[in-house]
């Protein structure tokens, strides 16, 4: 068995208990702390993936997440557990895992129909290639001096032309291809998540502002 | 259903949770908790259904080294890099959602003194 394969699945499995006990565990304190420990496992599977900009950035934002949450909790009373637990009818239950089993194997089982189902994993449609005359747009022949035959997905065509100079203004000539994509190919798309992380910054400050929240400042119910 | 689907299974399964804790617990807490969880598992699923066996060794991050006549070789052994692009946007504004969500929850604390839903009186629909 392939050992990049077998340590995937035990830190998945890893990841599965962790998330198990967060969501039922009763004390809060361990459960973020559990949840900490799912997202360091995330980062380690995209480690293991050949992903290290996204283990990078995994690390940081836990870290973030760890540390608001635990000062969230730590300094904070909650009764939820003495008041009665709500329990869903069991035939509800059982009727969310029978569509969920449906959905997932519909998903995975391996059909003879290319389209409908997903690829086998470490088999993704970047191995596939296809002839230049196919992949041209349509009415149109492929480019003079184009290779015979091209990548048949987009991240295949990234790697292919990312450094490259000969195929028009393509490429980036930035070694780290993700990087590429993501400021160069993709640039507006990470002016738009800036712009989310603004806005939500925004909105955390116009949530918990003490300034000028009350104009009735002697009831203090009223807040 | 093989072996090779095996990391897929499993990350919907961390999916699932997630949506378990959304759906059914009544502490807000534990639904951000859950938020967390969902966040985590889509994010993964993205990368998994991008990664390449490489033909031999660890595999190859698609990061470019020792100069552009190793060009071909990488665009032939690394990993998607769409995929991990996409899910490094997505891990930000996984962050901000988090953040505005606690920045909720904290509000929520202050002005009922409980994390519990049930307890929120007036938010009885």
């Amino acid at each position: 068995m392939d050992p990049v394969l077998l340590l995937l699945l035990v830190l998945l499995g890893f990841m599965l208990a962790g998330s198990l006990i967060a969501v039922e565990t009763r004390d809060l304190l361990s459960s973020v702390i559990c949840v900490g420990a799912v997202g360091f496992g995330t980062s380690l599977v995209f480690l293991l993936l050949g992903a290290p900009d996204l283990a990078l950035t995994q690390v940081v934002v836990e870290i973030l997440v760890l540390v608001v949450l635990v000062r969230v909790v730590i300094t904070r009373r909650d009764e939820t557990h003495a008041t009665s637990r709500a329990t869903l009818p069991v035939g509800l239950v059982l009727l969310a895992l029978g569509v969920m089993a449906a959905i997932v194997f519909g998903t995975l089982a391996t059909g003879e129909d290319e389209g409908l189902t997903m690829r086998p994993f470490g088999d993704p449609l970047l191995n596939e290639q296809a002839e230049a005359s196919v992949m041209a747009p349509a009415g149109e022949k492929a480019p003079e001096g184009a290779p015979a035959r091209m990548p048949k997905s987009a991240g295949g065509a990234f790697l292919a032309h990312g450094l490259s100079e000969s195929q028009g203004s393509r490429g980036t000539g930035a070694a780290n291809y993700v990087m590429g994509i993501l400021l160069d190919y993709r640039a507006y798309d990470t002016l738009g998540e800036a712009t989310v992380v603004f806005v939500a910054v925004l909105g955390v400050y116009a949530v918990l502002r003490k300034v000028g929240r009350s104009r009735h400042a002697g009831n203090e119910s009223d807040r | 259903m093989t072996l090779a689907m095996a990391p897929y299974m499993l990350a919907f399964l961390i999916f699932v949770v997630g949506l378990y804790a959304i759906v059914a617990k009544r502490n807000l807490i534990k639904v951000i908790v859950g938020l967390l969880i969902l966040d985590y598992a889509a994010n993964l699923l993205l990368v998994l259904v991008g990664y390449r066996t490489p033909a031999e060794g660890a595999p190859v991050a698609p990061i470019l080294v020792g100069g552009a006549e190793k060009a071909a070789d990488l665009a032939a052994s690394a990993v998607d890099p769409l995929p991990q692009a996409l899910v490094l946007t997505s891990i930000v504004i996984g962050l901000s959602v988090t953040a505005l969500v606690v920045a909720l929850a904290i509000r929520l604390h202050e002005k009922y003194g409980t994390f519990d839903t049930g307890l929120m009186r007036n938010l009885k629909g």
